[in-house]
């Protein structure tokens, strides 16, 4: 298997994009990535496209062939692949790729990811996410995602391992970096009274403990790592990617407050790229709910368990904290959360702070920086470590 | 709109509570499973069907505010994860309850109700509920 590098990236704004279509969201996305890594477009020999339900959202199946058409790439007829894994489909769309690349089977491979959610009306778009958790016997029993996050973060709360306060300051987090990503959907910081006092959706979380319905799009380029110089010298190594699954429905778990998909495809993760969780300096984890953040940190092994809650609430997971640096674009709660683009969005963030511009939230020195992403409630997980070079 | 034979192909789980047991590790899955996924091959053959006990307790829950369009009109609702007492953890509503004084521990049993319909001519479809085992 070759190394493969990153040597170009690009995203839309994340928001309510009222006047972009899927289409130009992913395009806007995809030429930002090929300016990015001095490309042509004839270079890319793949691509592979992250998007949960184009087919639900925009009533638009097979946007394999729609993005690969309207990136003007259908003319060279490469092979075009859409990847859906629930919330994971970015990450696992990336993956896809970086085996694409590391087998030899291609050489330049675009991954973008896109979702255009607010074409759909709020009830209908929640019963879409409802659907990545078990259509028959969860959700078809009258039990959202939402709720669904909602029983883990009660269990652990009866458990001890966590309190409200620890759940609620995940989102206080993210916001305090939306603040300082320029592309991000929210972009205000907020006291953790206004996460404790929100509305409830289900008990006991509120509406500021659930990411947003947001419209975006994501995109990287990937090649093997001894052709990186060739187009930039601002690239970065990707030194492992894993994915693991668990059961469908959350209710046929040993344990609910733990992922087990996200432990084992940690544990591979950093086996792969030959170091431990504490060489990590940042992470993009998938924060589609507060309690979600909590269960990351400590099944990526940055935290034991019961102890990631206070590691939100005292303030050790901002960019500067010294410490692994948690969401600094924002996390999918403020930087938001295009469902299938989301994977690839993280990917884009922990390459700008590996190449040291990220700006206002750029964490000092870091080397080694990890992507969790995750499907239904840790149906699909995947784990990537991208490396400075 | 789902097709009626959606609806009776579920009925031995929604209605009865039908899983299935591995005869090789004694394990009882709910829904049910053609094979065992610690006995693998071992189990195939060997799964056998078996009513969950209806009885058991809230091992967590949640209070929905934001429902789907079928629960609409009967939010705020309450969903349990409910463990019974053969020890399978399943996932349903929680009816005919204070919801105030719903706890983890709390006794429940699960009953026959309508979860939802489609449409006011379409299917009805019925399953099981928990209410307050008193």
């Amino acid at each position: 298997m070759r190394d493969v590098a990153i040597v170009g990236i690009g995203a839309t704004q994340f928001g309510e994009l009222w006047n972009n279509s899927f289409r130009s969201l992913g395009i806007e996305a995809g030429s930002r990535a090929i300016e990015d890594a001095n490309l042509s477009g004839d270079e890319i020999d793949a691509l592979y496209i992250g998007n949960m339900s184009a087919g639900r959202f925009i009533s638009q199946q097979h946007i394999d062939a729609l993005i690969a058409d309207y990136s003007g790439m259908a003319t060279n007829h490469i092979p075009a692949t859409r990847v859906e894994a629930g919330g994971a489909s970015g990450g696992v769309a990336f993956r896809e790729a970086v085996i694409a690349v590391a087998s030899g089977l291609h050489d330049t491979v675009m991954v973008g990811g896109a979702e255009k959610m607010t074409d759909l009306d709020d009830a209908s778009i929640n019963s879409v996410m409802d659907a990545t958790a078990d259509a028959e016997w969860e959700a078809g029993m009258g039990l959202t995602l939402t709720s669904l996050y909602a029983i883990i973060a009660r269990r652990m709360m009866f458990e001890g391992t966590v309190t409200r306060e620890g759940i609620a300051s995940v989102a206080v987090n993210s916001h305090f970096h939306g603040a300082l990503n320029p592309g991000a959907q929210f972009r205000k910081a907020i006291p953790i009274e206004t996460v404790l006092k929100s509305g409830p959706v289900a008990e006991p979380l509120g509406v500021f403990d659930c990411a947003p319905i947001t419209d975006g799009a994501a995109a990287v380029i990937l090649c093997p790592l001894e052709d990186a110089k060739k187009y930039t010298d601002k690239y970065v190594k990707v030194s492992a990617t894993s994915q693991a699954s668990d059961t469908l429905a959350l209710f046929q778990r040993p344990d609910i407050t733990t992922f087990e998909a996200t432990r084992v495809a940690a544990k591979k993760a950093y086996e792969m790229a030959g170091i431990t969780p504490k060489d990590i300096n940042v992470a993009e984890i998938h924060d589609d709910y507060t309690v979600s953040g909590i269960m990351a940190l400590q099944d990526l092994g940055f935290y034991k368990k019961g102890e990631a809650g206070n590691a939100f609430l005292n303030g050790e997971t901002h960019f500067d904290a010294g410490k692994v640096a948690i969401n600094t674009s924002g996390g999918l709660k403020a930087r938001g959360y295009p469902v299938g683009a989301s994977g690839v969005a993280q990917i884009v963030e922990i390459t700008e702070q590996l190449r040291g511009t990220a700006e206002k939230r750029q964490v000092k020195n870091a080397k080694y920086g990890l992507a969790q992403s995750v499907g239904g409630t840790g149906s699909a997980v995947t784990v990537s470590i991208l490396e400075a070079i | 709109m789902a097709s009626v034979a959606k609806e009776w192909r579920e009925i031995p789980g929604r209605y009865n509570l039908e899983g299935t047991k591995c005869d090789c590790c004694g394990k009882v899955y709910f829904p049910e499973r053609n094979f065992c996924p610690k006995c693998r091959r071992d189990s195939i053959g060997k799964m056998k069907t078996v009513k969950l006990c209806r009885e058991g307790e809230v091992f967590s829950y949640s209070i929905i505010h934001d429902a789907p369009a079928a629960n609409n009109s009967q939010k705020p609702y309450a969903v349990a994860f409910v463990k019974t007492k053969d020890d399978v953890l399943i996932a349903g509503q929680l009816v005919d309850v204070d919801l105030e004084k719903i706890e983890i521990g709390m006794p429940v049993r699960a009953v026959l109700r309508k979860l939802d319909a489609d449409g006011a001519a379409g299917v009805i479809h019925y399953g099981f509920k928990f209410v307050p085992n008193v």
